[in-house]
């Protein structure tokens, strides 16, 4: 055998030994008072769903939004600047190098859709109302986490009604951008024009 | 090996990776361990479930009695009639794909030294960490003339399954007219908004259909969880404190302790006699029967003492206590506090058996009451350890559903509670 075989051997067997400790149990943090990501992410999938994939019926599936809106979500939720009924009680449970590997964590999780009851003509206006409003900052029929929003496409129907309903009615804050063109929205399709937005969004798997 | 091609040789070290990646004994010291989980209910399957998930080297074992699970959140509304008890039965089959090995049988003895235990059917198994899930038993002694024989006709209904319908019947069976007895139960106890939500949703049940009836809580405490939210609901749905009241409560300091039952005359005896035609005692509880019989419990408590950090047993060594049967308050017992219980404690388990140290753990509770259909409310906390290492909830997080809340946001809190019963349900049994 060569001296160089050798050495491959054993550049290799490192290798293993070094992704193996990396692969295997629990992973360990420098800072020994911070939870470890998958410590953190695991309290949130018994309203969120495992890996955050939720299965209904209205609490929303948090996987794979980018990490910057992962972030402006929960200080949102943490300063009371976003409405709900429990996120805000939950969120200032967590300081802020906590959600940063939170949101590490969940945008890299696949967004995994669940079948929806939908109204099919509605969705069809949803979808003309979706490209006509909506499009710009939710691409890909709003499954796109690229623009740092919410990923619409496939979400729960019920959850997309709680937050139209919040923006609509001045609860929740918008940019100035999508301040006009929710009111556009609203102003020339009304209550129907957003659901069917909201159909368009539960028709897709 | 002198021949083999070098492209030949990177095939099989790249077979090597991915051996490794799934767990196989050649790196991981964690490989070949025997983990014996004893009860599987929401803290021991959920245990169960992660360890495989964290380290598939491990060979993990769970040993339930029960061929079904049936969950005790969501059984008051089987209670009133508002949910199919089957929504509510959960199998073993999710667990089993995941390599975990579910035993239908009971754990009748737990040796700390030999490290092994024993089951009713005779099987004798061998176990790296032994966790310990038994939920809870009740105080048997503390309410004269209420035993578990007493309870086949003065149903409990704090263990889901046979008595969460028999007291549903029992209901649909009275007369409209008729007087329902809760008797509360002194703290610690299993879910402490419970009788209370309970109480709620016969309500409902009564105000759709028997509306001359009316509820009696009787309760040992002078106050109970959410209480301000309950009463504000009671007062909405059920005309609570009016002449037409379909909701009484009795607290311990207007002498509503009932230290005795009458199953022959069918009444609760506090300070004074109240006759039902339902009465349902939910006695005081302690830690499930196999805690004690392996002398997990400090029994001046009633409930096992553990390290928070670990969940490990500080009265044994290498056996875990997780869910109802722990001391670890502020934590409530409840279903989401035991599953958030039992990953971290699954994270240490997979730890110790890898020559590793506990990692820092995070801790969630959420409990949602419903008090009709449409109306929900809910505690919820985030919890962390403390400087001296025992459990804290995080300051200035948490709290419960503001007074002020508007019908709908209580709509949305239902159809939430409804998504964490569908979600946590999936997370542990699929």
């Amino acid at each position: 055998m060569s001296i160089k075989f050798l050495i491959v051997i054993l550049i290799v067997m490192l290798g293993l030994i070094l992704v193996s400790s990396a692969l295997s149990s629990a992973p360990t943090d420098t800072d020994v008072s911070v939870p470890s990501t998958t410590m953190l992410a695991n309290t949130c999938a018994g309203c969120h769903g495992v890996n955050g994939s939720s299965v209904g019926p209205s609490s929303p599936t948090i996987a794979g939004m980018s990490r910057d809106y992962f972030i402006e979500t929960m200080e949102a939720y943490q300063s009371g600047e976003r409405p709900s009924t429990i996120m805000t009680r939950i969120a200032k449970g967590y300081n802020k190098k906590e959600i940063e590997l939170m949101a590490k964590y969940f945008s890299k999780q696949e967004f995994v859709r669940q079948p929806q009851k939908y109204d099919a003509k509605a969705a069809k206006l949803g979808k003309k109302l979706h490209k006509k409003y909506c499009v710009k900052c939710h691409e890909d029929g709003g499954r796109s986490a690229d623009d740092d929003a919410g990923i619409l496409g496939g979400q729960w129907q019920p959850f997309l009604r709680f937050t139209m309903e919040d923006f609509t009615t001045g609860k929740r804050p918008m940019k100035k951008k999508k301040q006009e063109r929710v009111s556009k929205l609203f102003k020339e399709h009304g209550q129907e024009g957003v659901e069917a937005l909201i159909q368009f969004y539960g028709s897709q798997k | 090996m002198t021949n083999i091609s070098r492209r030949h040789f990177l095939a099989i070290a790249g077979t090597g990776l991915a051996s490794t990646a799934l767990g196989f004994p050649a790196i991981s010291f964690g490989a070949g361990k025997n983990v014996v989980i004893v009860g599987g209910g929401i803290a021991g399957s959920t245990c169960a479930k992660y360890i495989r998930a964290m380290d598939g080297s491990v060979n993990v074992t769970l040993i339930e009695p029960k061929k079904t699970y049936v969950t005790c959140f969501m059984s008051n509304e089987v209670i009133s009639g508002e949910r199919d008890i089957k929504t509510t039965h959960f199998g073993y089959a999710g667990l089993r794909k995941h390599g975990i090995e579910v035993l239908h049988d009971m754990v009748i003895s737990i040796d700390p030294v030999a490290k092994k235990i024993g089951t009713k059917d005779g099987i004798k198994l061998n176990y790296d960490a032994c966790v310990v899930a038994p939920g809870i038993d009740f105080r048997w002694d503390a309410i004269e003339g209420y035993d578990a024989k007493v309870a086949e006709t003065l149903p409990h209904a704090w263990q889901a399954g046979e008595q969460t319908l028999l007291l549903r019947n029992q209901i649909q069976a009275m007369r409209d007219g008729g007087t329902v007895i809760i008797v509360a139960p002194q703290n610690p106890f299993r879910c402490p908004p419970g009788p209370y939500e309970r109480a709620s949703q016969i309500a409902w049940y009564l105000k759709n259909n028997k509306p001359k009836s009316k509820i009696i809580i009787l309760d040992p405490k002078p106050k109970f969880s959410k209480m301000p939210l309950f009463v504000a609901g009671w007062q909405r749905h059920y005309g609570y404190k009016s002449s037409n009241s379909l909701i009484e409560w009795v607290g311990g300091p207007d002498g509503g302790e009932v230290t005795r039952v009458d199953p022959k005359n069918m009444s609760a005896i506090a300070t004074s006699s109240f006759k039902g035609d339902v009465i349902n005692v939910i006695p005081p509880q302690i830690a499930g029967k196999i805690a004690h019989v392996a002398d997990l419990v400090d029994e001046d408590n009633g409930y096992c003492p553990v390290n928070h950090a670990s969940f490990e047993s500080s009265r044994h060594k290498d056996i875990y206590v997780i869910g109802d049967a722990t001391i670890a308050a502020p934590m409530p017992k409840s279903g989401y506090a035991a599953n958030s219980q039992a990953k971290v404690c699954a994270a240490a388990v997979v730890a110790k058996l890898n020559g590793k140290s506990a990692p820092v753990p995070s801790f969630v509770n959420t409990c949602y009451s419903l008090i009709t259909p449409n109306d929900g409310v809910s505690v919820a906390m985030v919890y962390r350890l403390g400087a001296k290492g025992k459990i804290e909830k995080v300051k200035g997080a948490g709290g419960v559903t503001p007074k002020d809340a508007s019908d709908a946001m209580r709509k949305r809190e239902a159809t939430y509670a409804y998504s964490w019963f569908k979600n946590i349900t999936h997370d542990i049994f699929s």
